[in-house]
């Protein structure tokens, strides 16, 4: 029996209600326990903070896109790939880092697990392949249903029944996690060379609106009991004047109760926020609407939101928003990539360089960051940069630093080129909110966890969970007044402890831990009706036959399978 | 000034990634302290000094340090990339990537280079007294930004890929290039002083290109719009002038579209 013990800690575990307080933390063979032997392998933390593993609930870090943007973008590469060490694989990539770095930084920071948050089913085997080659983090993929002609064609018909037979046949063929909306309609409408910019706009040929489909899939994902609520990126994305239809979007979920046996209470997860609150009618008079949206997302309990916080950098936005990645291309000329997923969905990649100098990529930073300070309940406002469109996922240390200080804050706005037009386009430079180590573990980890419905495996320290433990090089008692110290703090963990295995130490990675995919299987009553269709599209539709369509099992080596019983 | 002399004593095996050869390294040590610093021979950690006699000494800056290597680097990467100030000299050949991303100072190689040379250059001038492989003064594999500026003068010929993506400062070959060049440019100016192929500013925005000999096959997206007399390198002459490429997005300037120049010497 293995077994380890974290001690005398400042435990900050919103799960059990811990902020700071002195304990010890015994893990048994994986999982965290009451207490250990005598002989458990003994952990020093104190003085040090010690929170549980982190999850993050959306980022692109598995797939065709990302692929697509590592083989168009060398130059991610340069200078920041780091030649081979001892104990670790070679790393490369910044914005698109190679599956080894993708493991060892989220280790690094103290994550373990993430949601690969877009998944093209007609490539789900890509996506597991990658999941698999990437080290020690446990990983899901949320397969894309909001463009899939399938769903289209049954909710126009109000077919509740069919859609939930139809998801529940898709996540176990591609061993994924819930419904990913992406841009309803719109990524269909995209194969005319339209799209959809707000939900009642009707998508060409299917006869069917954004706002049915996003209400169709809410009901089918309730039917079915899913472990997670819908997770939509909404139409209109990255548009000035788009909070209006945010809000639209937000409303579909007016009085639906969640119904799952996994603890989750909301019906809607909206993804990466920060690109949804926007205000004015073009780039000239561009201003944040995060209040108005914040104000939304506070009064209803039944909405979790993730925040796609900007983080300054030069990154690779990708995204199964073909139009949106069409239209991006026109503004900064630079390479683009888009692609056409046959009856499911699209995708586009392109380079952008969030500049300092540029307003508008300072009032985008300032909205992300509003969202987080302005969020009444942090358990239901996890952060993200919707990596790596809003920045890479290795600044959420320094997202976290900004939230916490405003002194850093203000040390940013001063270096924006155009800082009195950003102070003037945002409510930024008037907030003097700091979130607390409490509330950042609840929106890095009680919260997500949750919201997915994982909160039996992840995000907290009490017996019987998995035993993902990060110790940082703070002092509860004597935070630094230096907010750089922050980041430092929470990019390198002192210890990650992931699956109860040492897998970093000061910062280093000292072991490939026990990776594991997580998936639902969703158990329906056989339903004669979908099962003709899907073999009828197979036939007349698909460019593949229906034997090669799965993710084979070798693929996901280490499942963790969610059961589901959809019939009950 | 004070010159830090090498003399390479060991061919590598592979190709050794040199990009502690510059003045801006050197300045301020000894040769004891240069030779012990690291070089990769694929994944292999060596010292400088198991493939380089060091003697001599290096000033206080990169300005006041000279390098001078006395032989072959035809094997040898890098050299002189990202340096701000001081020299170079190789007496013999050299690989990839001299001067890449070079922001000052000189550099002069005696015998022939492979490709990548002056990659992302900002500053400085080089100087290549024989030929010169691909993609001289470019843009990074991948990147956006090519040359800024400097000066690069190839005294030989020069192949494919000549100022990809460049935005500034001039590049120079006395002799003949073969295809693709000022690919993506958005600046700068490129002087082909012999014969090219084909595929001359293909994707060019804005920029310059000279050529005194003939191309043998212009892209359709140029347009011939008359006869120019120009003085280009102290040489008067009369050239054809086509703009271009006409394929290509073009930004305004006081309501006028600005396009890439292409000049081509009138027989
Ligand atoms: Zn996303």
């Amino acid at each position: 029996m293995a077994e380890l013990l974290i001690k005398n800690g400042f435990v900050v575990d919103p799960s059990q209600k811990m902020n700071g307080d002195v304990a010890d933390i015994a893990i048994r063979d994986g999982t965290i326990v009451e207490k250990v032997g005598s002989d458990a392998k003994v952990i020093d933390a104190k003085g040090k903070v010690v929170m549980p593993g982190g999850v993050d609930i959306h980022a692109h870090v598995a797939g065709p896109k990302v692929n697509a943007g590592r083989l168009m973008r060398p130059e991610d590469k340069l200078f920041k790939s780091p030649n081979a060490q001892e104990h670790y694989r070679v790393e490369m990539g910044f914005s698109i880092p190679s599956t080894f770095k993708t493991g060892y930084d989220y280790a690094r920071m103290g994550y373990a697990f993430v949601m690969e948050a877009a998944m093209p089913p007609l490539h789900s085997p890509h996506v597991h392949e990658e999941i698999h080659d990437t080290p020690i983090i446990d990983e899901a993929a949320l397969p894309v249903f909001a463009n899939n002609w399938f769903v289209m064609e049954y909710l126009k018909k109000e077919e509740i029944e069919n859609t939930a037979a139809y998801v529940a046949w898709l996540l176990s063929a591609t061993k994924g996690y819930g419904i990913k909306l992406v841009n309803p309609g719109g990524t269909a409408a995209w194969a005319w060379g339209l799209n959809c910019l707000s939900i009642d706009d009707p998508v060409p040929f299917y006869d069917i609106t954004p706002a049915e489909i996003i209400a169709g899939l809410i009901k089918t994902n309730e039917y079915l009991g899913l472990p997670h609520s819908i997770h939509i990126h909404q139409n209109s994305l990255g548009v000035p004047g788009n909070y209006k239809v945010t809000l639209d979007s937000l409303k579909i979920a007016e009085g639906v109760k969640a119904n799952n046996k996994f603890d989750r209470e909301q019906v809607m997860h909206s993804t990466h926020i920060q690109f949804h609150s926007y205000g004015g009618d073009s780039w000239a008079n561009f201003e944040s609407k995060a209040k108005e949206v914040m104000d939304y997302v506070n009064t209803h309990r039944n909405i979790t939101v993730d925040l796609g916080c900007v983080t300054l950098d030069e990154t690779t936005t990708m995204t199964a928003d073909g139009p949106f990645e069409h239209h991006l291309n026109s503004l900064n000329h630079l390479k683009w990539a888009n692609t056409d997923v046959e009856l499911e969905t699209a995708a586009g990649v392109v380079p952008y360089v969030y500049d300092k100098d540029i307003k508008v990529c300072g009032i985008q930073w300032a909205i992300g960051l509003e969202l987080g300070l302005y969020a009444k309940d942090p358990s239901r406002t996890f952060i993200t940069t919707d990596h790596p469109n809003a920045g890479p996922f290795t600044r959420y240390p320094r997202v976290i630093k900004w939230l916490m200080s405003q002194k850093a804050r203000e040390a940013t706005l001063d270096s924006l080129k155009y800082c009195s037009k950003v102070i003037d386009a945002t409510d930024l430079h008037g907030i003097d909110t700091e979130r607390t180590l409490y509330e950042i573990a609840q929106m890095t980890r009680t919260g997500p966890a949750k919201a997915l419905g994982l909160s039996h495996v992840y995000g907290g320290l009490g017996p019987g969970l998995d035993a993902n433990v990060a110790v940082y090089d703070l002092d509860l008692n004597n935070m630094p007044t230096d907010p750089e110290e922050i980041e430092k703090a929470f990019s390198r963990a002192l210890w990650f402890v992931k699956s109860g295995q040492v897998v970093v130490k000061d910062g280093e990675i000292t072991h490939h831990g026990n990776k594991r995919t997580v998936w639902v299987h969703a158990k329906v009553r056989e339903n004669h009706q979908v099962t003709r269709d899907i073999q009828d599209k197979f036939l007349k539709n698909y460019t593949l036959g229906i034997g090669n369509y799965p993710v084979w099992d070798h693929l996901a080596p280490n499942p963790y399978v969610i059961e589901v019983d959809g019939e009950a | 000034m004070a010159t830090i002399r090498m003399k390479p004593v060991k061919t590598p095996d592979l190709f050794l990634e040199c990009f502690c050869i510059s003045p801006d390294v050197f300045a301020g040590k000894t040769p004891t302290e240069i030779s012990r610093l690291e070089v990769r021979e694929g994944k292999a950690r060596n010292e400088l000094g198991d493939f380089f006699d060091i003697a001599g000494s290096s000033g206080k800056t990169a300005e006041e340090t000279d390098i001078f290597i006395d032989g072959d680097c035809s094997r040898v990467k890098y050299i002189g990339s990202k340096m701000t100030a001081g020299s170079v000299t190789v007496n013999g050949n050299a690989d990839m990537y001299v001067g890449g991303w070079m922001k000052g100072g000189s550099i002069h190689v005696r015998g022939n280079v492979d490709s990548f040379c002056g990659l992302a250059m900002e500053g400085g001038e080089i100087q290549i007294d024989g030929n010169a492989q691909n993609y001289v003064g470019c843009a990074y594999r991948g990147d956006w930004r090519g040359m800024r500026g400097g000066t690069i003068r190839i005294n030989g010929s020069a192949g494919n890929d000549i100022g990809t993506f460049m935005l500034g400062g001039t590049i120079i070959i006395e002799k003949d290039a073969f295809i693709h060049i000022s690919t993506h440019a958005e600046g700068g100016t490129v002087v082909i002083k012999g014969d090219v192929q084909s595929r001359v500013g293909g994707q060019m925005v804005k920029g310059d290109i000279y050529v005194f000999g003939t191309i043998e096959h212009m892209l359709p997206g140029f347009k011939e719009i008359g006869t120019v007399d120009k003085n280009i390198l102290g040489q008067s002459m009369k050239f054809r002038h086509f703009i271009g490429d006409l394929g290509e997005r073009h930004p305004k300037k006081k309501g006028r579209e600005i396009y890439g120049n292409l000049y081509l010497r009138a027989s």
